[in-house]
């Protein structure tokens, strides 16, 4: 199939090639390649890709097996999207027990990136919430595997990147949630030192919780941003509407001139965002939808920075090494390579299961930066040496150029992880970083 | 106007294809009984626990290859049996016979017509005469753009489609005194694992969530033939408007 298959960041974009099994009973391989499973191309760098290989599409596997609403558990195909499971969910009163920030991620790609959300310090990772699965490996086997039975097999495929077989079925459990509606308060703050402040008096109040940062405000709004905690709503007399979640949103038909978030852009439109948020009411109800991904109703939104796409960067640094996290601020600042999303979060103590987790307690950041070609890279191996210092880590799913050294520093349990990586799946993440 | 809500109990021949399995989890949320048909077990399986896990209606499979008569031959008595009243009954089964195959051997020509429109005129033989009997109900059959003029490439398949959609416009006239909606559906190009061998990445090429989102709405505005996407009721008005003349002579 000719299918075009890229991430979200549109950076690496080559030719990849790929088979769209039509029904998990018919998946197979062959051994003259490797091959590596792919969900919906929401991972930004190229953990989802494998440009000497085969993609296998799970496109077609979106197949609830079951949802049972007692006991708030759905077992389903590892290409079925989370938008399609709030849809199913939310109206019997259930939601996801973890959301990243775009409903459009299927259930192998949050399993395969153990992604997180705006409730890790009360949840931990989407990987927590596993409680089986089924994994088929490129040799033909098929095991079934829980924190109990096959549990190495079982914790390396939570964020094992793909890499340890092809997740047929997994079966997870849900929250129960009593509306569609979410009950939001936002807290400016004028510096990190609020932030932290705020963050670590407030934060275990909220379900969720998460801080807008303005990295493009020097001097002395420098750190300045706004805290947003959040908590599901009571019942509410509404109808179902509200959970109506997969309408199309407006769509980026082309990329856009690269100069369209342009330093000087980003700082106008932050400096108004913050003041527009600063009078705001505190408290507001918003739904489900555009609470969680207000992103993903301006589809295609990686056109905002035009053919050349751009680099996402995440990562975290220990709660205790504070002051690293205003260097890569500053160091962000000064090269003014305006991030125009910066996220922060406080990251809690709950451990995944998974040996390549990458959530630990801390600070976490995420970052994009426009694709300036070379300086881009520079700027991103100098927040690495800080990030490495601090003996934090970066996040794989949003990542293109991390080194093997620095991989290995970040996920100590890579050894362990190596032994059951299927050596028939491999990824242009997984050549670089093991090379 | 009928509601999804009052199609309650549906019947779906083909139920593994992919715009069946799209058009079943939009009547999942409402309806009280499935009856799902199709070729492999283990696809079937596979279908009736999604549609389960989607709604509330309990769901009964029958495990049919439609290539042989002999092999459906007491189907219709077998879901009447189960059921007093069906609301709904989809055709959504055939398959794309390979046009150069056909003309190479008749016997995987009639093949073709067997799976594509004699097994569904078989089956709407005792279905329209029962909902002649109930005076309600709707009949839906999936048959295809290919239908409307026959072209080189494949006109077996467009033999088959155009044949049935023939036959439905005279079934329409005979039940429309009844009350009863006769749903002829006529696809485009639409992204399917039966034309996955197929280059698909043109801008006409469909998915089978938008086909059947239009086939449910034709259900409830009781429409009687609905191209879909829609702008292929234009595209095959053209090709339907060019002289044989000339139309021989390209090569479509």
């Amino acid at each position: 199939m000719s299918k075009r298959y890229k991430s979200w960041g549109y950076t690496p974009n080559v030719p990849q090639s790929s088979i769209s099994p039509a029904w998990r009973s018919s998946v197979s391989f062959n051994n003259q390649q490797t091959y590596l499973p792919f969900g919906n191309g929401r991972s930004y760098g190229d953990t989802c890709l494998n440009g000497l290989g085969v993609v296998l599409d799970s496109q077609h596997q979106n197949h609830i097996i079951d949802f049972d609403v007692e006991a708030g558990t759905v077992t389903c195909e590892s290409g079925v999207t989370f938008a399609e499971l709030i849809d199913l969910c939310v109206p019997k009163g259930w939601f996801l027990p973890v959301s990243p920030g775009t409903k459009f991620v299927t259930v192998g790609g949050a399993i395969g990136n153990d992604v997180h959300g705006k409730n890790h310090h009360k949840r931990g990772t989407f990987g927590c919430h596993v409680m089986e699965m089924e994994i088929l490996r490129t040799d033909g086997s098929i095991t079934h595997c829980s924190a109990s039975e096959n549990t190495l097999l079982f914790n390396s495929t939570i964020g094992g990147l793909g890499l340890t077989g092809y997740i047929s079925w997994a079966k997870f459990s849900l929250i129960p949630v009593k509306s569609g509606l979410m009950s939001v308060k936002t807290i400016p703050f004028r510096s990190l030192d609020e932030f932290y402040e705020i963050s670590s008096a407030k934060q275990d109040a909220f379900e969720y919780s998460v801080a807008w940062l303005d990295c493009a405000a020097g001097g002395g709004s420098f750190g300045r941003g706004l805290f947003y905690g959040a908590d599901h709503s009571g019942p509410n007399n509404s109808d179902t509407e509200d959970f109506k979640l997969t309408k199309p949103g407006l769509s980026i038909p082309f990329n856009l001139p690269s100069s369209t978030l342009s330093p000087l852009f980003v700082k106008y439109f932050n400096t108004l965002y913050f003041y527009k948020n600063k009078m705001a009411p505190r408290n507001s109800n918003a739904p489900i939808g555009s609470y969680f991904y207000p992103l993903d109703n301006l589809r295609n939104w990686y056109r905002m920075y035009g053919s050349r796409g751009f680099f996402q960067y995440q990562f975290v640094v220990p709660t205790d090494r504070k002051d690293d996290l205003r260097s890569i601020l500053e160091l962000i600042t000064k090269a003014r390579s305006a991030s125009f999303l910066a996220v922060l979060k406080e990251f809690g103590s709950v451990q995944s299961p998974g040996l390549l987790s990458f959530p630990r307690p801390g600070y976490c950041l995420a970052l994009d930066f426009p694709n300036k070609g070379q300086r881009t890279k520079q700027l991103i191996a100098s927040l690495d040496l800080i990030v490495r210092e601090a003996g934090g880590s970066v996040y794989p799913a949003k990542d293109r150029l991390m080194c093997a050294d620095a991989f290995r520093q970040y996920y100590p349990k890579h050894r362990e992880f190596s032994s059951m990586i299927d050596p028939g799946m491999s990824s242009d993440f997984w050549r670089r970083v093991s090379s | 106007m009928s509601t999804l809500s009052t199609q309650k109990t549906v019947v779906v021949f083909g139920a593994t294809s992919a715009i069946a399995q799209e058009t079943c989890r939009l009547h999942a949320p409402h309806a009280i009984r499935f009856v799902l048909c199709a070729r492999d077990s283990t696809k079937l399986d596979i279908v009736a626990s999604d549609i389960r896990s989607r709604g509330e209606a309990t769901i009964s499979t029958h495990v049919v290859d439609f290539s042989d008569p002999s092999n459906y031959a007491n189907l219709f008595e077998l879901i009447k049996k189960e059921n007093d009243a069906i609301d709904i009954w989809y055709f959504f089964h055939g398959n794309l016979p390979e046009q150069k195959k056909c003309e190479a051997s008749l016997s995987h020509a009639k093949a073709a017509l067997q799976t594509n429109v004699l097994s569904i005129l078989d089956l709407l033989h005792p279905v329209a005469n029962d909902l002649e009997k109930q005076k309600s109900g709707t009949l839906v059959v999936v048959s295809s753009v290919a239908g409307d003029r026959g072209r080189a490439s494949n006109y077996m398949y467009g033999t088959a489609k155009g044949a049935l959609s023939i036959y439905l416009q005279g079934l329409r006239n005979r039940l429309a005194v009844h009350g009863i909606t006769v749903l002829d559906v006529k696809p485009g190009f639409v992204k399917t694992p039966m034309t996955a061998h197929l280059d698909n990445s043109g801008f006409l090429w469909a998915s089978p969530d938008a086909i059947a989102a239009d086939i449910v709405a034709a259900v409830k505005k009781k429409s009687d033939v609905i191209y879909t996407p829609g702008y292929w009721r234009l595209i095959m008005f053209v090709i339907r408007a060019v002289p044989e003349k000339i139309f021989k002579r390209l090569s479509l």
